[in-house]
């Protein structure tokens, strides 16, 4: 290895991992860590058995069921559909036969597969990990090399504890200064999509840097790295600090004692050297990014929260303006029109983008002492049991129900259309999720994303708001 | 997995970017626990009106489309979900090759797992093949990967790049766990090495 050139964060994790290169340059890359869920999983067992393979190492997978289930009441009960009772159910079969670890539904640790992982310390500093789920990205807030692959690759991993890689390209984006009152770690991630694009990132790993990443609380670091996939990154990564450490240190799984002192001691020769190579960078400046909400079915198509609907007739070429003119008319738009007209039907806070105990403070903190406007319907849907639970001893429950709030079970839920948290057609949501495609919530269903506290002000306004405009009555 | 090497059929013109892995399979679809049944389901949104319907401008509703083998599309294609089930979805409709400016990382991996090739050529050369495409049935388009080149109807070839480890394997149909298990004393070694040093792992 040739140590004396200098090395991003993520050429030394994957220095670390190679367990052998191929002639044309591919790497056999150790993995780590393992997360599996319902969806991507049932066809990677199967061809396991077909072919008569084990799981190499069940001790470092984890298996966990959110995407398919019921957010509500309805899970204790057993899962109506027959078609993702079928799929938990085989997943249920799979971990038995295969002896891997799992957390059963009903289970307090049971949640969304990339709010668990940090949390229960099973996701680390210099870890590779991966799982059958884009969204694997936002454990690399943690310092770690973290990216969705398909199941094919799940099966790879499953039998091999390995993937054949070649090695990505770095690109460095910084983000410098102090983020302007109103804003948090989604309207900086939102940000970066809108300037650099949903391609932007395509064949990169993105380190985020700068004063105001290293600001950020590993849940707001976690919302950032979440979302390179929607900048076309399979990875994102934030350099462990002193912030991370703290984080890590009391997680279950973390290693204790003198192993943590080890680990440490590894941890902290993984940040970029000085003068490391970046085959891309980006700067912005964190104080220029207002509260940002997207207008269009990409997430490249975001703007300030002040914005109005562009005018498709005024982009470059007839391409262009196709696919703006399609995005208007499917989100149900007028161009020139205030993005805070736009009145919603649904405010949904959740996903594996923002439904931290963090995040949920931060709704709580906009919506207490308020009521969520009639004919609105919002829900707060927590990351995980454990998410749950803190926030029910914080008494952010309370606040937000009696805000008007619907108050759910851990899961996906209406994230991605999957399970029975959907939109009718036609109905327009203020999201935290990650993805604002066509359809994407249910059919027909017109998606906003933004952060926490703006979805819970268009929840009190009955509109797309600027949380500038609705702050906290009193401290939570 | 079924070998790729030459193939010669009807392509489909989808003028549109960022189709995302949503739209070529949406989620509500994804529950089924085989590897294929998924066809049908391929553009579903697109392709179904409300009431379950065929919509017919949707180019895959349309003759000689509906027989597509080929998909041409624009820049960023499969971006959004790690879902193997886009690729899926798209061989069991029949369509075993997608043109492109570029592709998103995880369904271009994807498609090389299930003897899909995905083949990047400059936005130009896609209107081109688009506009070959729109002639109808018997513009027929040729994906050669043995010779890494595009034939068009009227006899021109556009030559493409293709990453050589992969054309291997989907020249040969070769499953790659077989290959990577060939280097076990190699993943051995490597494991032993962590136990030593990070012994917290799997611990």
């Amino acid at each position: 290895m040739s140590e004396r050139k200098p090395r991003t964060l993520f050429d030394k994790i994957w220095d670390a991992h190679v367990v052998e290169t191929l002639p044309d340059g591919t790497a056999l890359l150790y993995i780590d860590l393992h997360l599996t869920h319902e969806v991507t999983t049932p066809q990677a067992f199967e061809g396991l058995r077909a072919a008569g393979r084990k799981v190499r190492r069940p001790d470092l997978t984890l298996a966990v069921v959110d995407h398919n289930i019921a957010t509500d009441e309805s899970r204790r009960t057993g899962i109506t559909d027959p078609e993702s009772r079928l799929q938990v159910e085989t997943l249920e079969k799979n971990v038995q036969e295969f002896g891997v670890p799992y957390i059963p539904l009903l289970d307090d640790r049971q949640g969304i597969v990339h709010v668990i992982g940090p949390e229960l310390g099973r996701s680390l500093p210099g870890m590779t990990i991966v799982c059958g789920d884009s969204h694997t990205s936002t454990h690399g807030a943690l310092g770690a090399l973290a990216f969705g692959i398909g199941t094919s690759e799940v099966e790879h991993v499953l039998a091999t504890q390995t993937l054949l890689q070649k090695p990505a390209k770095n690109m460095q984006v910084l983000v410098e200064g102090n983020l302007a009152f109103g804003c948090s770690a989604k309207d900086i991630v939102l940000a970066i999509i809108g300037k650099i694009g949903t391609a932007g990132g395509t064949g990169h790993v993105i380190e985020y840097a700068g004063d105001a990443i290293r600001a950020l609380d590993m849940a707001g670091r976690m919302t950032v790295c979440n979302m390179s996939i929607e900048a076309g990154a399979r990875a994102g990564m934030v350099a462990p600090d002193e912030t991370t450490f703290d984080y890590v240190k009391t997680r279950p799984f973390a290693p204790k004692g003198e192993a943590f002192e080890r680990a440490l001691a590894w941890w902290r020769t993984l940040p970029t050297d000085p003068g490391a190579h970046f085959d891309k960078a980006v700067k912005l400046e964190a104080h220029a990014i207002a509260p940002q909400v997207t207008w269009g079915t990409s997430p490249e198509d975001v703007l300030p929260i002040t914005g109005v609907v562009p005018n498709p007739e005024d982009a470059a070429d007839e391409a262009r303006r196709a696919q703006l003119r399609r995005m208007v008319e499917y989100m149900g738009l007028t161009p020139g029109q205030r993005l805070q007209d736009l009145k919603v039907d649904v405010v949904f806070i959740g996903s594996c983008t923002n439904s931290r105990i963090e995040d949920i403070r931060a709704a709580a903190a906009i919506a207490k002492g308020r009521k969520v406007a009639e004919g609105v319907r919002a829900m707060v849907v927590p990351g995980s049991g454990l998410v749950k639970k803190q926030a029910e001893q914080e008494g952010l429950d309370r606040i937000l129900r009696e805000a008007g709030f619907e108050w759910r079970e851990a899961g996906c839920s209406m994230c991605l259309g999957m399970n029975p948290d959907k939109l009718k057609p036609g109905q327009r949501c203020a999201s935290t999720s990650n993805r604002n495609f066509e359809g994407r919530q249910g059919p027909g269903g017109r998606t906003h994303l933004l952060s926490p506290a703006m979805a819970a002000a268009a929840a009190i306004a009955g509109r797309l708001a600027d949380v500038r405009d609705y702050q906290p009555k009193e401290a939570v | 997995m079924q070998p790729f090497t030459t193939l010669t059929g009807i392509a489909a013109p989808l003028p549109m970017a960022n189709v995302d892995t949503d739209k070529i399979i949406p989620a509500r679809f994804l529950k089924s626990i085989s590897r294929t049944g998924f066809g049908k389901n391929l553009f579903a949104n697109l392709r179904y009106r409300e009431d379950g319907s065929e919509n017919p401008d949707f180019v895959l509703n349309q003759e000689p489309y509906r027989k597509a083998e080929i998909l041409i599309a624009f820049e960023n294609f499969g971006c959004g979900s790690s879902r193997e089930h886009a690729p899926w979805a798209l061989l069991d409709f029949g369509i075993r090759c997608v043109i492109a400016p570029d592709f998103a990382d995880i369904f271009h991996n994807n498609c090389f797992k299930n003897g899909v090739l995905p083949v990047r050529l400059p936005r130009e050369v896609c209107e081109q093949l688009m506009e070959d495409a729109r002639m109808g049935g018997n513009a027929r388009l040729t994906v050669d990967l043995e010779r890494q080149v595009v034939v068009r109807p009227n006899g021109e070839e556009i030559p493409f790049q293709v990453d050589p480890l992969r054309r291997h394997l989907l020249l040969n149909g070769l499953d790659d766990i077989g290959q990577t298990l060939q280097h076990a004393p190699a993943i051995d070694r490597y494991e032993a090495k962590q136990r030593a040093t990070q012994p917290w792992l799997g611990a």
